[in-house]
């Protein structure tokens, strides 16, 4: 196999990229330079910290290592998620037991099925983007459950003077948030190979794969973000939603 | 509190504010009695962000009582019944239903039993048809179409309109339908806001009729907010709150 390799000289020189983008700052003077540079340092610095740790890892070959950084790949992912969850209390418990469950299942389906051996250079980067992609959904149905719970306070209350039990008087909103958290990912899978060839697929292209071997695992994580985003966003919205009441069964905002 | 005599308006002052709110005497408390109040509201209040909303409350309801609920606008009136419908729990005093506080039964037996019917409804689902249904759903019951179209003809709404998509419903509409979503299954203790304030002269008496029909049937009590004096004026008891305080 054809091993792609990247001189650091030809990193250098692709560095005139962010400076295109610093001059295109400076010409139409958006005010973006501290950020720019500011974000391309910080993707060198945590690239290079996270290569170094992932050859480490891929050496090592611990499974109790590699679990470890599943488990610290979902967590910063609940972190992430947390910030959308405004009046969503204990939200990052919420956020980690949907996407830890989710990215679990998921990994394990694909362990199981034999789609996936688990070694640290496959289980890694697999969960990295099954649980990058479920933190997005996530947050997503927060920003959707907070909105629709805004808005539709009254007919919540009507519900609920008739005697409706919570779970019943937010039913029709937590179906809709979890439906519009999950359409991106929907969408990304329509579309998939027509828009863009997706990160996996064009990796191995990139490795030297024949594109009709790449396209099977470009399938799998098709399936695999499907699965895990909808796992999460059913289970983020479902735990969620009670944290709009309190004991009395009353709106707490 | 000030009191007068029996069916007579009576004045009452705040030193505070000089406010002056014309309310009427009622018969003493039932709670003075041996007998337990189908409500009791005893010392309720209720602020926001350091705002008053509601200064210190108490009064009683008795079976198949209808009370009218009065006072200038910001004075606490929808406020108290959304606390007596456990959709508010209040700073102080407490609620109880044939001498069980609220919090002794689940939320949702309680506003089966004391319900709170909102001013300004917002209908729910796509149809009326949804609307009226789902009282029966909550029960797990499944109404026949006939019933609810009966139920339409109570406050003069076309069989028809059961299947009618609740966008093109009038306000007036729209307040008899949330109505009738409330006397499905009449609970013991009815709340209502200011529910004819859509509906002309014809509809209003309506809609009375019914209630009084239903409280004969069903042994319900009503208390009605109205800011309509006529409607008040008709010899049932008024209950006047003050923007400082309540007083019978």
């Amino acid at each position: 196999m054809n091993h792609p390799a990247i001189s650091n000289t030809s990193l250098a020189l692709a560095f005139m990229l962010v400076l295109v983008a610093l001059l295109v700052s400076q010409k139409e003077k958006l005010g973006l330079h501290k950020d720019i540079l500011w974000s391309v340092a910080r993707a060198i610095i945590q690239l290079t910290i996270v290569g170094y740790v992932l050859h480490y890892l891929f050496d090592f070959n611990n499974r109790w290592l590699t679990l470890l950084m599943v488990l610290f790949i979902c967590v910063n992912a609940a972190l992430n998620a947390r910030k959308r969850s405004k009046r969503i209390g204990k939200a990052f418990l919420i956020s980690l037991s949907a996407i830890g469950f989710g990215t679990g299942l998921t990994l394990t389906i694909l362990v199981l099925s034999g789609a996936l051996a688990f070694v640290p250079m496959q289980v890694i980067p697999v969960s990295g983007m099954i649980a990058g992609n479920a933190m997005v959904a996530v947050g997503l149905c927060y920003t959707q459950l907070n909105q629709r719970f805004a808005d539709n306070r009254q007919q919540i209350e009507e519900m609920l003077s008739l005697g409706a039990s919570v779970k019943r008087a937010s039913a029709q909103l937590v179906r809709e948030s979890i439906r519009a958290a999950m359409i991106p990912t929907v969408d990304a899978a329509k579309t998939v190979g027509l828009v863009s060839l997706p990160g996996m697929m064009s990796g191995l292209i990139f490795a030297g794969i024949d594109p009709v071997q790449a396209i099977k695992y470009q399938i799998m994580v098709t399936f695999m973000l499907l699965g895990t985003a909808a796992i999460s966003t059913i289970i983020a919205a479902w735990l969620g939603y009670r944290r709009f009441y309190n004991a009395q069964a009353q709106l707490t905002f | 509190m000030t009191m007068g005599r029996p069916g007579r308006p009576v004045l009452l002052f705040r030193s505070a504010s000089f406010r002056v709110m014309i309310g009427r005497k009622i018969e003493k408390e039932a709670c003075m009695s041996m007998e337990i109040p189908l409500l009791a509201v005893r010392d309720v209040s209720y602020s926001l962000a350091g705002k008053t909303l509601l200064a210190p409350v108490s009064f009683t309801l008795q079976q198949h009582e209808f009370v009218w609920l009065t006072g200038p606008s910001g004075s606490g009136k929808t406020t108290l019944l959304k606390i007596i419908a456990s959709l508010l729990s209040p700073d102080s005093g407490s609620v109880a239903l044939r001498g069980e506080e609220v919090g002794t039964l689940s939320p949702e037996r309680w506003r089966q039993q004391v319900s709170y019917c909102f001013q300004t409804p917002q209908l729910f689902g796509a149809t009326v048809c949804d609307n009226l249904a789902f009282p029966w759903q909550l029960r797990q019951q499944q109404p026949e179409k006939r019933a609810l179209q009966h139920s339409l003809a109570q406050l003069d709404l076309a069989p028809e309109m059961l299947e009618q998509p609740i966008a093109g419903l009038s306000g007036g509409e729209r307040q008899r339908v949330a109505l009738l979503r409330h006397l499905q299954f009449p609970p013991a203790v009815l709340l209502l806001d200011e529910v004819t304030s859509a509906l002309d002269t014809e509809n209003k008496a309506r809609v009375k009729q019914l209630i009084q029909q239903t409280m004969a049937q069903h042994a319900m009590s009503v208390l009605w907010i109205s800011h309509d004096g006529q409607e008040t004026g008709d010899g049932a008891r008024v209950i006047t709150l003050t923007r400082m305080e309540a007083a019978q």
